[in-house]
């Protein structure tokens, strides 16, 4: 069976909706005060892995739709990749806003000090720069370079799972599990990568 | 003592609806003593969602001295100090330790005293609570992740038992050491919730530090017994120093001739030292120290952030504890 139009309309609609669910969640825990009595780690946190969750969830869609044979599933990658942006964008905001509480000197001497906030930050500018390519207008007016840019989201893989085993303090298995579960979905992409290389 | 200032000028509103939470508490107390547990449920279910679950009951304490060393600072309230805690043996988020402590036994508990000393003391939970004279003392606490509270805790100087039982002359350091009960602490059974580190959490001073009169053994806050989340029955409060050498529900005191191994400084010794100072001068590897968000009373967007004084603000008290060591060095 192959994806109708209508079926791809349902998938995207479902998308949206996981996507969106988990930032209504956190609105809520935070508006009834069950993000625990300093919220601010906990939404930091919470941002951080779900651009991290939805970034595995984005890696996994080209080799599904080549096990299932579901081209039209490529045509998800995109709104994914969007939430991808959103959710790092949120982390990066709360961190500015609430954590730092807009010490934009502090902000920068950290970011220049730190390697995992320099990684993450790397990560964020890649990420930001794949969202802006992503119009439709922007795309065709890149041509070939678009692709090529957008190759880039190899790097995101391994910098984003980076950025979280570096940060803990100790729980290292959690981060340990998403360094593994992004280099499986990189092998998976072994010769295609080989082929970036190549060129 | 600033017995002329009103206490609603210093108390949070949020104590004053705890205390009212107390006095509720208690009532239900004689009623529940005779109920059977799952029933005692549906009767604290009744009053909202904080008593859905029965939490872990703390008991009012009473205490003869005040001591405010965190003069001009507001409070940090109760709902805050009591739901965002460091306790890796019941999880590693903040809001862990809250959810999964409140079956923690307190009673009946047995902390030694021993070692290099000339009397060594077993002490229980009514030892502690209700022998030795309480007073309270209002401290900033800053954590190592740069956050900070203010909070009135209640108990004694460690020097009171120190003393009581008799440092010898071979007494240079102050180990201590937490409950190990993987059955009661989910996080010394389960690695992935205990954080890597290897049980029992243990801490030290050097013996110079564990006499000084700031260093407190607590058994309460805000005029209560300890909740678990916040080391019940007893734990260490040394407030100059970054909140990790603050151990909680310890159950051994004992006096070395060397220094003690401590949990954070085994774990990750590139990132934290022995002595911990709170200095704003040294950087931790992956953040800034020179700065804290002091966690007060209001939502989410009415944080500050402060300037982090070196020795958390007590260098009056302490700074000649290091006179000649070269704190960048030992951190």
């Amino acid at each position: 069976m192959r994806l109708t139009n209508k079926h791809l309309f349902l998938v995207k609609a479902f998308m949206h909706w996981a996507a969106l669910a988990p930032i209504v969640f956190l609105v809520l825990a935070v508006f009834y005060d069950e993000a625990g009595g300093d919220p601010v780690q906990y939404i930091i946190h919470y941002t951080g892995m779900g651009a991290l969750n939805t970034l595995v969830l984005m890696l996994l869609i080209s080799p599904v739709a080549k096990r299932f044979k579901q081209g039209a599933l490529i045509q998800t990658r995109r709104l994914v990749g969007l939430y991808v942006f959103a959710y790092a964008t949120l982390h990066l905001a709360a961190f500015i806003s609430l954590d730092l509480l807009f010490e934009w000197s502090l902000f920068f001497t950290e970011t220049v000090k730190r390697p995992y906030i320099l990684v993450g930050m790397l990560a964020y500018i890649l990420l930001f720069a794949l969202a802006i390519t992503s119009i439709n207008a922007v795309k065709r007016k890149m041509g070939k370079r678009w692709q090529q840019l957008h190759n880039s989201v190899y790097v995101v893989a391994l910098l984003v799972p980076l950025h979280f085993i570096w940060s803990v303090k100790s729980e290292i298995i959690e981060p340990s599990i998403y360094i593994a579960l992004t280099a499986l979905l990189l092998w998976a992409r072994k010769d295609q990568i080989k082929r970036i290389f190549n060129r | 003592m600033p017995w002329h200032i009103k206490d609603s000028d210093v108390t949070p509103e949020a104590v004053f609806k705890d205390r009212r939470n107390i006095v509720k508490a208690l009532g239900l107390g004689a009623v529940g003593a005779s109920v059977p547990t799952a029933a005692q449920a549906d009767i604290f279910s009744l009053f909202g969602k904080d008593e859905k679950k029965v939490k872990f009951q703390t008991q009012p304490l009473l205490f003869d001295k005040e001591t405010n060393y965190a003069k001009g600072e507001i409070l940090t309230p109760y709902n805050k100090v009591t739901t965002h805690n460091n306790f890796y043996e019941f999880g590693t988020s903040k809001k862990a330790p809250a959810q999964n402590s409140q079956e923690f036994k307190v009673e009946p508990w047995k902390l030694v005293i021993d070692g290099e000393v000339e009397k060594p003391l077993t002490l229980d939970f009514d030892d502690f609570t209700k022998l030795i004279d309480l007073e309270q003392r209002t401290y900033r606490l800053r954590c190592v992740e740069a956050w900070s509270m203010v909070i009135p805790w209640l108990g004694f100087p460690l020097s009171t038992l120190l003393k009581r039982a008799g440092v010898t002359s071979k007494g240079k350091y102050v180990a201590f050491e937490t409950l190990h009960d993987p059955e009661q602490m989910p996080g010394q059974k389960n690695r992935f919730l205990g954080g890597g580190i290897n049980y029992p959490y243990v801490e030290g001073l050097t013996i110079a530090e564990a006499m000084n009169d700031l260093t407190f053994m607590a058994v309460g806050l805000y005029g209560k017994t300890l909740p678990p989340q916040n080391g019940a029955p007893i734990r260490l409060v040394v407030p100059w120093k970054y909140g990790f050498k603050s151990i909680k529900s310890v159950v051994r005191i004992r006096v070395t001739e060397k220094r003690p191994p401590t949990s954070w400084n085994q774990l990750a010794p590139q990132e934290y030292g022995f002595y911990a100072n709170v200095n704003p001068a040294v950087d931790h590897p992956r953040w800034s120290q020179a700065s804290e968000r002091r966690i007060a009373e209001g939502g989410l967007f009415s944080a500050k952030r402060i300037p982090t004084l070196p020795f958390n603000g007590y260098g009056d008290q302490v700074a000649d504890l290091y006179r000649g060591l070269d704190l960048t060095k030992n951190y």
